[in-house]
C-alpha cells in the first residue's frame, strides 16, 4: 500500500462509524455505540501513524503526494479533483487529530454513558472527526471548504446536543452563524485565488501565485485577509470569537475535542498550509500577527475574571491559538504547529480533568461553589494540575518548549514584532496565574459538601437543571443524563486521561531547542520554500526566551498560590477596590454588547422597518392588494354571471343560440 | 311531402324541448326535454337527408342517438345519486357552482 491509499482509510474508518452508528442505532446495545466509535478513531490513528511510516521512507525531497480518487468537478473551467494531499504538515495534523479524538471518544464512552442521546452523540462525534480529517488531507480549495462546512456543521449539531436545553440551542446557533461568515470569507478567497491563477489545488495555485500576484499586490492582499477571516472565525479570533464560549454548552467531551483540540486550530493549520501565498502577502500576515496577539493578551485578561470553569478553560484556548496564530503569520510555522500539538494534548486533559469535577459536582460548572477536592479525586487532582502546568508553560513540560519558541521567533524578527512578542511574555505570565487560579480554586481551598460527600465514598446527586440558567430539566433525550461518572470510578475515563497527562508532559521533547529538533525537522519539506527558512533566532536567544518565559511561569504561579491560598480576603479586597476593571473583564470587555449595539440592533430595527412598512404597507397593500383589487373589480360582470341556477344557464345559451340564428338570417336575406 | 312542413314540425318540438328546461324544475322533466330538442334536431337532420338525397344527415343522426343514449345514461345517474343521498330532486335547489 503507498501512502495516499493509507490517507483514504484514515478518512474511510471515521466515515464508516458515522454510517454504523446513525443508521444500527437501535440495534446497538449498551455502550457499544460508544466502542463502535472510538474502534472507528482508533483505526484511523492507526491508518495516520502507518501513513507517517510510509512517508517517512520517501526521500526527503519528494514527501508531497497527492492521490485522486475521481474528478469531483469538472465546469466551465472549474476543475475540482476529489484528492487527498499528503505532506509532512498534513500527516502530522491527521496524527493529533485521530490521536486526540481516540483519546476523547474513549472518555466518552463512560462519560456519556447515561446519556439518552448515547448513539447519536457517537455518530456526530465520528462525523466531526472524518470532517476535520477531510479538511487537512485536501489537496484543494474545494475539498478545503467542504471539510471546512462540515466541520462547522458537526459543531453545530454537538454544541445543541443538549436540544431542549434552550441556551444549548442558542450558542450552536451563534457558533454557526459565526462559523458562516468564515465560511463565505474562506470561498471569497479562494475565488479571488482562482480568479488569479486558474487553479484550485494547492500545488498549482502555490506555483503560479508568485508569477501572477507581485508582492503585496492588492489582490493577493485581499486574498489572503479573506483567508484570515474564514481562519479568525473557526479558530475564535477577534472579533469573531465570541462563539468559542458560548459553546462551551455543549457536553464536556465536545468541548475537549471540538473546542480544544482539534476544530480550533483549523484556523492555524490554513495559515500554516497558505504560507507561501503570506509570504506573497506580508501585510494580511501582519494583520494575522497583531490579532494573534490582541486575542491572546484579550483571552488571557478575560480568563482572570471568569468563574465559570469550562469558560475560563475556552478563554485559555481562544489564548493559546492566539500565540499559534502569532506563530504562523510571522513565518514560525514549525514553532506554531508545535504549540498546535502540545496544546491540544494538555488541553484535552484540562477539559476532561473539568469534565469530571463537573460530573462530582453533579453539573455545577461555577468556580464560586468548588473547593477542596484534591483528596477526593486524587487522579483528577494530578492530571489536571499537569495539564495546567503545561498550560502555564511551567519549565519542562510541554508547552514550555512550544510557546517560548514562538515567541523567541517574534523577536527574532525584530521591528514591530519586539512588542508582540513582549504582550506574549506578559499574557504567559496571566495564563500562569489563571490556571493555576483553576486549580487552587478548584482544588485546594475550604472542601464544599460534595467533595466532602464524595471522601466517604458518595457521588453527589443535586437537582438536575442548566447550570447557566438554574431552570429544571428531566434527564431524557435532549438533556444530560441521570447519572455522573467521574474519573476515579472509570476505567476509560483513566485509560484516555493518563496518556495525554504522560504526552503533556513529554511532548516537548520532540523540540528542545539545540538538541532534538524532530518536529521541526520533520516539517522541514512542506517548509523549506519559505524565504524565512534560514532566519532563524540563535540557540542562545532561544535559551535566554526559555529562562525568561519559565520565570515567569513560576512567578505567576507563585502570585496565584500568595492571591487565593495564603490570603483569601486579599481576593475580595482586590476586586472590591478594582470593581470597574473587574466588572470589564466579567462582562468580556463588553465585546457582545457592542456586537449587540453595531450589529444585532440595527439589522433588527431594519427588520422591524421591512416588516411594518415593506412588507404590510408595500408589498401586502400595493402589491397584493392592488392585484387582487384589480382583478376582482374587472371580474365582478363575469361572477355575477355565475349564479348556479341550472335553468338560467339554459336560457342564456338559448338567448346565445337565438342571437346567432338572427344574426345570420339578416347577414343572408 | 314538402320538407318544410317536418322543419316546421321539428322547430316546434324543439320549442317544447327548449321551454320545458327552462321552465320545469324536476330533473327528470328536464332530460326528457332536453331529449325532444335532440330529437327534434334529429328530425331536421333527417329530412334534409332526404331532401338533398344523400346519406350524411341520417349518419349524423345516428351519431347524435349514440350522444343522447350516453348523456341519459350519465344524467340518470346523477339522479339516482341524488336520491340515494336523500338530496332534493330540485334544479333550483343546486347551485353551489355559482361564483
Amino acid at each position: 500500500m503507498n501512502v495516499t491509499s493509507y490517507g483514504w482509510l484514515v478518512l474511510a474508518f471515521p466515515l464508516a462509524g458515522t454510517l454504523l452508528i446513525a443508521l444500527g442505532w437501535r440495534v446497538l446495545p449498551g455502550r457499544s455505540a460508544g466502542w463502535l466509535g472510538t474502534l472507528s478513531i482508533g483505526l484511523s490513528f492507526v491508518a495516520s501513524l502507518a501513513m507517517l511510516k510510509e512517508l517517512l521512507a520517501h526521500p526527503e525531497d519528494s514527501r508531497a503526494l497527492v492521490g485522486t480518487a475521481f474528478t469531483y468537478l469538472d465546469t466551465a473551467g472549474v476543475v475540482a479533483d476529489l484528492s487527498i494531499l499528503v505532506d509532512p504538515l498534513s500527516v502530522l495534523m491527521c496524527l493529533v487529530v485521530s490521536g486526540v479524538s481516540f483519546l476523547i471518544h474513549l472518555y466518552s464512552v463512560a462519560y456519556m454513558a447515561s446519556d439518552e442521546g448515547y448513539a447519536r452523540f457517537f455518530a456526530y462525534l465520528n462525523f466531526f472527526v472524518f470532517s476535520m480529517l477531510l479538511l487537512v488531507l485536501a489537496a484543494n480549495f474545494v475539498l478545503l471548504i467542504v471539510g471546512w462546512a462540515f466541520v462547522g456543521a458537526a459543531s453545530y449539531l454537538l454544541i445543541s446536543f443538549w436540544y431542549r436545553r434552550r441556551t444549548a440551542v442558542e450558542a450552536g446557533i451563534k457558533a454557526f452563524v459565526i462559523n458562516v461568515i468564515g465560511d463565505v470569507g474562506l470561498v471569497v478567497g479562494a475565488f479571488l485565488l482562482f480568479d488569479g491563477t486558474g487553479a484550485l489545488d494547492y500545488v498549482g495555485v502555490f506555483e503560479r501565485a508568485p508569477e501572477v500576484f507581485g508582492e503585496n499586490s492588492p489582490q493577493i492582499v485581499t486574498a489572503c485577509l479573506m483567508i484570515l477571516v474564514g481562519a479568525f472565525a473557526k479558530s475564535a479570533q477577534l472579533p469573531l470569537h465570541t462563539w468559542l464560549p458560548d459553546a462551551m454548552e455543549g457536553p464536556t467531551p465536545v468541548s475537549a475535542l471540538i473546542h480544544a483540540a482539534t476544530m480550533v486550530t483549523a484556523g492555524v493549520y490554513l495559515i500554516a498550509r497558505c504560507h507561501p501565498l503570506f509570504e506573497l502577502a506580508p501585510a494580511a500576515a501582519d494583520v494575522g500577527a497583531i490579532i494573534g496577539t490582541a486575542t491572546l493578551l484579550f483571552a488571557a485578561t478575560v480568563a482572570l475574571a471568569a468563574t465559570d470553569l469550562k469558560r475560563v478553560i475556552a478563554y485559555s484556548t481562544m489564548s493559546q491559538i492566539g500565540y499559534m496564530i502569532l506563530g504562523v503569520s510571522v513565518a514560525a510555522y514549525g514553532a506554531g504547529l508545535f504549540h498546535l500539538m502540545t496544546h491540544a494534548f494538555f488541553k484535552a486533559l484540562l477539559f476532561m480533568g473539568a469534565g469530571s469535577v463537573i460530573a462530582a459536582m453533579s453539573g455545577q460548572q461555577s468556580l464560586n461553589r468548588m473547593g477542596g477536592f484534591r483528596k477526593a479525586m486524587p487522579f483528577t487532582f494530578v492530571t489536571f494540575t499537569i495539564g495546567a502546568l503545561a498550560l502555564a508553560a511551567f519549565p519542562l513540560t510541554s508547552g514550555f518548549f512550544s510557546k517560548d519558541e514562538i515567541l523567541a521567533f517574534t523577536l527574532h524578527r525584530g521591528s514591530f514584532y519586539v512588542v508582540l512578542a513582549v504582550v506574549g511574555y506578559i499574557a504567559a505570565l496571566i495564563t500562569a496565574f489563571y490556571s493555576f487560579r483553576m486549580v487552587f480554586r478548584v482544588f485546594l481551598g475550604p472542601t464544599v459538601t460534595q467533595a466532602r460527600e464524595l471522601e466517604q465514598g458518595q457521588l453527589a446527586h443535586g437537582e438536575h437543571a442548566n447550570p447557566a440558567t438554574g431552570e429544571e430539566e428531566d434527564t431524557g433525550v435532549g438533556f444530560p443524563g441521570a447519572e455522573h461518572h467521574i474519573a476515579e470510578r472509570e476505567w476509560p475515563m483513566k485509560a484516555a486521561m493518563a496518556p495525554l497527562a504522560l504526552l503533556a508532559v513529554l511532548a516537548g521533547t520532540v523540540g528542545i531547542p539545540g538538541l532534538t529538533e524532530t518536529l521541526e525537522h520533520f516539517l522541514e519539506p512542506t517548509f523549506k520554500e519559505s524565504k524565512f527558512h534560514e532566519s532563524v533566532p540563535s540557540e542562545s536567544a532561544e535559551l535566554i526566551g526559555l529562562v525568561v518565559g519559565g520565570l515567569f511561569a513560576i512567578i505567576g504561579i507563585a502570585a496565584a498560590y500568595y492571591y487565593l491560598l495564603r490570603d483569601p480576603m486579599l481576593r475580595l479586597r482586590t476586586r472590591e477596590r478594582f470593581k470597574r476593571i473587574h466588572g470589564f473583564l466579567i462582562n468580556k470587555w463588553y465585546f457582545d454588547e457592542l456586537f449587540d449595539l453595531a450589529i444585532v440592533r440595527p439589522v433588527a430595527a431594519c427588520g422591524r422597518f421591512g416588516r411594518s412598512v415593506v412588507e404590510s404597507a408595500f408589498v401586502q397593500g400595493v402589491l397584493v392588494g392592488g392585484t387582487v383589487g384589480l382583478v376582482r373589480a374587472g371580474t365582478s360582470f363575469a361572477r355575477a354571471i355565475q349564479t348556479g341556477e341550472l335553468r338560467a344557464y339554459a336560457a342564456l345559451v338559448l338567448m346565445g343560440v337565438g342571437g346567432l340564428v338572427l344574426y345570420f338570417l339578416i347577414v343572408s336575406s | 311531402m314538402d320538407t318544410s312542413w317536418f322543419v316546421v314540425l321539428s322547430a316546434f318540438i324543439f320549442c317544447i324541448g327548449a321551454a320545458g328546461v327552462m321552465t320545469r324544475r324536476s330533473p327528470l322533466v328536464v332530460l326528457l326535454c332536453l331529449e325532444l330538442m335532440l330529437n327534434a334536431g334529429n328530425l331536421a337532420l333527417i329530412a334534409f337527408s332526404r331532401m338533398l338525397g344523400n346519406q350524411d344527415g341520417q349518419v349524423f343522426a345516428l351519431i347524435v342517438m349514440v350522444v343522447a343514449a350516453c348523456e341519459v345514461v350519465i344524467g340518470l345517474g346523477i339522479i339516482v345519486a341524488m336520491f340515494r343521498r336523500r338530496l332534493p330532486i330540485d334544479v333550483d335547489e343546486m347551485s353551489e357552482l355559482r361564483g
